[in-house]
């Protein structure tokens, strides 16, 4: 099968701080792969040194069959990337940012269809200072989708939103899988997870510690959980490393 | 899907330079800055030089009856003001500039003053003429006065050039220094990095979209000067407009080294102003340059400021057509590539 992302004994480390500490695993095209684990567990980390933003301290990173060092213009265009905490600028129209970012890839699609895709097209001429906290998020896609990538890079895209723009976001990853999109994403949300991913690796201190689908995951918990309640990623979680995902 | 399949509908360097302008024009105050620190400047200078009135002497008395003839010998004199100020006041007068000289009754009268000021040896002349003309001098003869002023060489119209650069110089270095430590806060920056947008064209873009607001910049002194103190403005126009480009792109790409690492506007300002102040100083703005040593001509001329102020001047009051600038115009050059590039290599995208 071909590989959208193949990385393999990933190592990050920031003074005295191990970020990533070996990890390996692999998105195949078309699927939807979420990296599923608490904060500091170094989802961010790895997707940024997926998406060249950050290099490696050691290990081996392939993107659609492509190396950062070698290929990056290349890669960029057909990458889509939305990442933590963008703002995009205040006193720019939803077009105008648009615009912008349309204007760096060689193909992909016309801004009417852009809006059309994050149902933003009412928003059209608004300030980005003016947009909800989902209608930003949409626009954040709606940039990543510009190019028209074969693969997408999210992180945590819903977290702060509230459920019906959840649901909205998700609505809109449904129709770019149903395109033939591939999708890398992170979060802390075990029900999104369970919703949008093919499979879910569960990252904790760097490490990889689960790789299956949702329901794999979730049967493997055995069977006297899932007498008592439906059992949940969370769930999962918590038999693997005694913890809560979310630790308030 | 349907896919835009036409190629480049939009051009990246044109979409990032609209892009500042719309953010620059939906910025209320700082369209009011850019244009209003040059106005602000041509009426300080309108009220500091009026364009007709001689320079008059202030003189300070102390007040009682013993210094009362004297009042009256210096009041009937022409360009004198008298004001009374007591003893133990004259020193702080003095050296605030209130008045230039003080004059003590006695024979003969004292003068107290400091030779250092030029304001204050001429009005010692002054007054020295005005006492001994109404003590009776016998005059040998009196000179025709035949008055001029020429356009041009007076200190206004020097000035007026050196204060559009600094102008230039100013609004390049702190509206593109903010918004680059601006974007960078908002993580837009690394946003950016991670689309295939060709960094040169980020950096270029700021650089550009000043030349839109640089005209009426650099026009409203001109014409204010040309208006208000009949400033010659004997260079073509294109020449004058070829100089200010270049200069905002001087100090464009100089902006955009100093907002190129910079995590917070505090570490961006006082690169900025370390950079700029000494200038301000140096460049020969506001008195010449050739005040300095010898020792540091080399280091003045070489510094960007000096380069455009100078060449400034040349081709507003001399005329000078651009070929003759070829010193200036290299110094200028060499500023704005050099940053630029260190800029695109050392530049933070996080």
């Amino acid at each position: 099968m071909e590989l959208a992302v193949r990385c393999q004994n990933l190592q990050k480390r920031y003074g005295d701080v191990v970020a990533v500490d070996g990890l390996s695993f692999e998105v195949r095209r078309g699927e939807c792969y979420g990296l599923l684990g608490p904060n500091g567990a170094g989802k961010t980390t790895t997707i940024e040194i997926l998406e060249g933003l950050l290099a490696p301290d050691g290990g081996e990173v392939e993107v659609l069959g492509c190396r950062w060092k070698t290929d990056e213009q290349q890669l960029r265009q057909r990458l889509g990337v939305q990442l933590q905490e963008t703002q995009f600028t205040d006193k720019l129209t939803v077009e105008e940012t648009l615009r912008v970012f349309r204007s760096f890839y060689h193909r992909g699609k016309t801004i009417d269809e852009l809006l059309a895709l994050v149902e933003l097209e009412g928003k059209r001429r608004s300030w980005v200072v003016k947009l909800s906290g989902g209608q930003k998020q949409r626009l954040s896609i709606a940039c990543a989708l510009a190019g028209n990538p074969d693969l997408l890079f999210l992180d945590e895209p819903t977290t702060g939103l509230d459920p019906q723009s959840r649901r909205q976001l998700w609505n809109i990853l449904t129709k770019f899988r149903e395109a033939g999109g591939t999708v890398l994403l992170t979060t802390h949300y075990m029900d999104e997870a369970e919703v949008l991913c093919d499979r879910v690796a569960i990252v904790d201190h760097g490490h990889l510690i689960a790789e299956d689908t949702p329901k794999g995951l979730i049967a493997s918990l055995g069977a006297p959980k899932v007498v008592v309640h439906q059992g949940t990623l969370e769930d999962v979680f918590m038999s693997l490393t005694g913890r809560h995902l979310r630790e308030e | 899907m349907p896919t835009d399949v036409r190629r480049d509908p939009y051009r990246p360097i044109i979409e990032l330079t609209l892009a500042r302008l719309r953010e620059f024009v939906r910025e209320p105050e700082a369209l009011f800055w850019t244009f209003l620190f040059p106005i602000i400047m041509s009426v300080a200078m309108a009220i500091a030089f009026p364009a007709s009135a001689g320079q008059t002497v202030r003189v300070g008395v102390a007040p009682g009856s013993e210094n009362a003839a004297l009042q009256q010998m210096l009041a009937g004199a022409k360009d004198i003001v008298v004001r009374e100020i007591p003893v133990d006041d004259q020193l702080r007068a003095l050296r605030d500039g209130d008045v230039h000289l003080i004059v003590s009754a006695g024979s003969p009268p004292i003068y107290r003053f400091d030779p250092m000021r030029d304001e204050s040896r001429l009005a010692r002349l002054v007054v020295d003429d005005a006492l001994k003309r109404a003590a009776g001098r016998a005059e040998p003869w009196q000179a025709k006065e035949d008055l001029i002023a020429i356009p041009g060489s007076r200190y206004v119209d020097w000035l007026i050039p050196g204060i559009i650069s600094l102008g230039i110089m100013n609004n390049s270095l702190w509206s593109i220094g903010f918004m680059t430590v601006q974007a960078r806060l908002r993580k837009l920056l690394k946003r950016l990095a991670a689309s295939p947008m060709r960094r040169q064209d980020f950096l270029m873009a700021p650089m550009i979209a000043r030349l839109a607001f640089l005209g009426p910049e650099v026009a409203v002194p001109l014409l204010f000067g040309w208006l208000a103190f009949g400033m010659p403005i004997r260079g073509h126009v294109i020449s004058i407009g070829l100089v200010a480009i270049s200069g905002a792109l001087m100090f464009g790409s100089l902006g955009v080294l100093m907002g190129s690492r910079a995590r917070t506007f505090e570490a961006a300002s006082g690169l900025m102003n370390l950079m700029s102040v000494p200038m301000w100083v140096l460049s020969g703005v506001f008195f010449a340059s050739s005040n300095f040593p010898d020792a540091v001509q080399p280091f003045i001329q070489a510094l960007p400021l000096t380069a455009l102020v100078d060449a400034m001047r040349r081709v507003v009051l001399e005329g000078a057509p651009l070929t003759s600038l070829w010193n200036e115009l290299a110094v200028i050059a060499t500023w704005t590539i050099v940053p630029f590039a260190i800029a695109l290599r050392i530049f933070k995208w996080r």
